[in-house]
C-alpha cells in the first residue's frame, strides 16, 4: 500500500515537472498559431511514457547511479593510489562520451559543414574520417577534463582560476580557429554531458570531496561537469586548425 | 505495435550507451579494487530503473513533444506567419527584428519549460540539495537554471535574426561570469559552473536546434550550418549567471533579515 502511494507521489511530481511544457505548447498552438493539436492520442501516450519514465529514472538515480558513483569514489580514495584514481577519471570521461548519440550526430553534421566549406574533400570517406576524428577529440577532451577535475579535488585548487584559464584558452582559440568550426565547437561543449554521465560524475566528485579530509563537498565536489563542457570547445577548435 | 517496437529499440539503444560505463565501473571494481559491490542487487535494480525510465522518457518525447515542438518552431519562423501576409511584395521587404517577437517569446518559454523537465538537471539539483543540507532547494536551483536557459535562448534567437557575431556575445558573457565569480558566495561557484553543462541534454537540445535551424533557414543571408549552431552555447552560458545571481540574492536577503 505504501509503495503504491510512493509511486503515485512520484508520478505526480513528474507531472509537475512536465506541466510547463504542456502549457507552453498548448498556448502557442491554440493562442498564437491558432491550429488544432494533431495526433492527440499519440501525444497522450507519449506524455504518459514521459511521466512514467521520469519517475523511474529518479528512483533509479537514488538506488543505482548515486550510490555506485559515491562508492567508487570512497573505495578509490581509500585505496590511496592517485594513478588509478586518475585513470578511472579519464576512462569514465572518455568512455561515456565516445558512444554518446548526440555527439555522433553533431560530428556528422560538422563533417557536412566542413565539406561544404572545402576544408575536406566532399566524399563519404573523407566526411566519415573527419567525423571520427572530431568524436575522438571530444572524447579525449572529456577524459582529460574529468582527470583535471579530479586532480583539482585532490589538491583543493580553487575552481575559478582553472575555469577562467579555460575561458582565456577558448577566446584565444576562437581568434585562431577557422570560422566554420567555431559554432560547432561551442555547441560540442553542451552535448557531451549525457543524462547518465551527469549523475555518475556528480556523485563521483561529491563522494571524493567528502572522503578527503579538508575538502568541502559543496565547494570542491561540484565542478567536474563544468570542466567536461569547457575542454571540448578548445579541443574541437584545435582539431579544426589541424585539419 | 510500432510504438512497442520503437520502445524496444530505444531500450536497446540506451543499454548500448550504458555498456561502456558499466564495463569501466565493473572492471575497476573487480580488477583494481578487488572487491564486490555493496548492495549489488539494489544497484542493479537502480540501473535497470534508469535504463527503462530513460527509454520510456526518450520515446515519449519522440512521440509527443518533438514532432509538435519542431513543427511549431518551423511555423513560427515561417516568413508568412511573421509578416502576417502572403503577399509576395510584403514578404520581399526586410523584416525588422521586432517582427520576430513571437519567436523570442517562444524561445523563452520553450527554454524555460524544457529545462524544468531536464532529468540531468534534476539529478544535480537533488544532489546539491542533499550536500548543502537543504540550503539549496531543488526547485530554487531548477528555476534559476531554467530562467538562464530561457534568457539565453531568446537572446540567441535575437542574435540569429540580427546576424551579429556569436563570439562577441559569448565573450561578453564570460566576462560577466568572471566578475560575478568574485562577488558570489564561495559555496555556489562550482555548482553554478556545473549548471551550465547540465542544461543541454535530452529534452532541450532537439527543440532548440530545430528553432535555430528554422530561424537560420528562413532569414535571408543566414547560413543554417553556421548560424543554426550556437543556440546551445547560449543555453549553457546564461544559467551560470542566473545561478550565481540566485545565490547572491538569497545571501543578500538572509543578511537583511539578520541585520534587522
Amino acid at each position: 500500500m505504501r509503495s503504491y502511494q510512493a509511486l503515485l507521489d512520484s508520478l505526480l511530481e513528474s507531472f509537475r515537472d512536465l506541466l510547463p511544457i504542456i502549457l507552453v505548447i498548448g498556448f502557442f498552438q491554440i493562442g498564437v498559431l491558432r491550429q488544432p493539436i494533431p495526433n492527440f492520442l499519440e501525444i497522450l501516450i507519449g506524455t504518459l511514457f514521459v511521466l512514467i519514465g521520469l519517475s523511474l529514472f529518479v528512483r533509479g538515480l537514488n538506488l543505482g547511479l548515486f550510490p555506485i558513483g559515491q562508492n567508487m569514489a570512497h573505495a578509490l580514495a581509500r585505496k590511496g593510489s592517485v594513478f588509478w584514481l586518475l585513470a578511472f577519471a579519464f576512462l569514465l570521461g572518455f568512455g561515456t562520451t565516445v558512444a554518446e548519440p548526440a555527439l555522433i550526430a553533431v560530428a556528422q553534421e560538422a563533417a557536412v559543414v566542413a565539406a561544404g566549406a572545402m576544408v575536406i574533400e566532399n566524399t563519404p570517406e573523407a566526411r566519415d574520417s573527419y567525423a571520427y576524428g572530431l568524436r575522438m577529440s571530444v572524447a579525449l577532451s572529456v577524459g582529460f577534463a574529468i582527470l583535471v577535475g579530479v586532480l583539482r579535488i585532490l589538491r583543493g585548487w580553487p575552481i575559478q582560476y582553472l575555469i577562467i584559464g579555460g575561458y582565456i584558452g577558448i577566446i584565444i582559440m576562437t581568434a585562431l580557429a577557422p570560422k566554420e568550426i567555431v559554432g560547432i565547437a561551442y555547441d560540442s561543449g553542451g552535448v557531451t554531458t549525457s543524462t547518465i554521465t551527469v549523475p555518475l560524475v556528480t556523485a563521483l566528485g561529491v563522494g571524493l570531496a567528502s572522503s578527503i579530509k579538508g575538502r568541502n563537498p559543496m565547494i570542491d565536489g561540484f565542478g567536474l561537469i563544468a570542466f567536461a563542457s569547457l575542454t571540448p570547445m578548445i579541443f574541437v577548435m584545435g582539431y579544426g586548425m589541424l585539419i | 505495435m510500432t510504438i512497442l517496437s520503437d520502445l524496444l529499440h530505444t531500450f536497446l539503444q540506451t543499454i548500448l550507451d550504458v555498456l561502456p560505463i558499466a564495463a569501466i565501473i565493473f572492471g575497476f571494481q573487480l580488477l583494481i579494487l578487488r572487491r564486490s559491490i555493496p548492495h549489488l542487487k539494489r544497484v542493479l535494480l537502480g540501473f535497470f530503473y534508469v535504463l527503462v525510465g530513460l527509454a520510456l522518457f526518450l520515446d515519449g518525447l519522440e512521440l509527443a513533444l518533438f514532432p509538435i515542438g519542431k513543427l511549431m518552431a518551423s511555423q513560427l519562423t515561417d516568413p508568412v506567419f511573421i509578416s502576417g501576409s502572403e503577399d509576395p511584395q510584403v514578404l520581399a521587404q526586410q523584416l525588422g527584428w521586432w517582427d520576430y517577437r513571437w519567436v523570442y517569446l517562444f524561445a523563452f518559454c520553450i527554454g524555460f519549460s524544457t529545462t524544468i523537465a531536464e532529468p540531468s538537471l534534476l539529478a544535480v539539483a537533488i544532489k546539491a540539495n542533499q550536500v548543502s543540507g537543504g540550503a539549496i532547494s531543488v526547485w530554487g536551483l531548477r528555476i534559476a537554471v531554467a530562467l538562464g536557459v530561457a534568457i539565453g535562448i531568446s537572446l540567441g534567437s535575437y542574435r540569429i535574426v540580427t546576424g551579429t557575431p556569436l563570439h562577441w556575445y559569448i565573450i561578453a558573457g564570460y566576462i560577466v561570469v568572471v566578475i560575478q565569480t568574485f562577488f558570489a558566495p564561495r559555496t555556489i561557484i562550482a555548482l553554478a559552473y556545473d549548471s551550465g553543462g547540465v542544461t543541454t541534454s535530452t529534452v532541450t537540445v532537439p527543440l532548440v536546434a530545430a528553432l535555430g535551424l528554422g530561424l537560420a533557414g528562413t532569414i535571408p543571408g543566414r547560413d543554417p550550418l553556421i548560424d543554426g549552431f550556437g543556440l546551445i552555447a547560449f543555453a549553457s552560458l546564461f544559467p551560470m549567471l542566473t545561478v550565481m545571481a540566485y545565490a547572491q540574492i538569497s545571501e543578500w536577503q538572509a543578511k537583511r533579515i539578520l541585520s534587522r
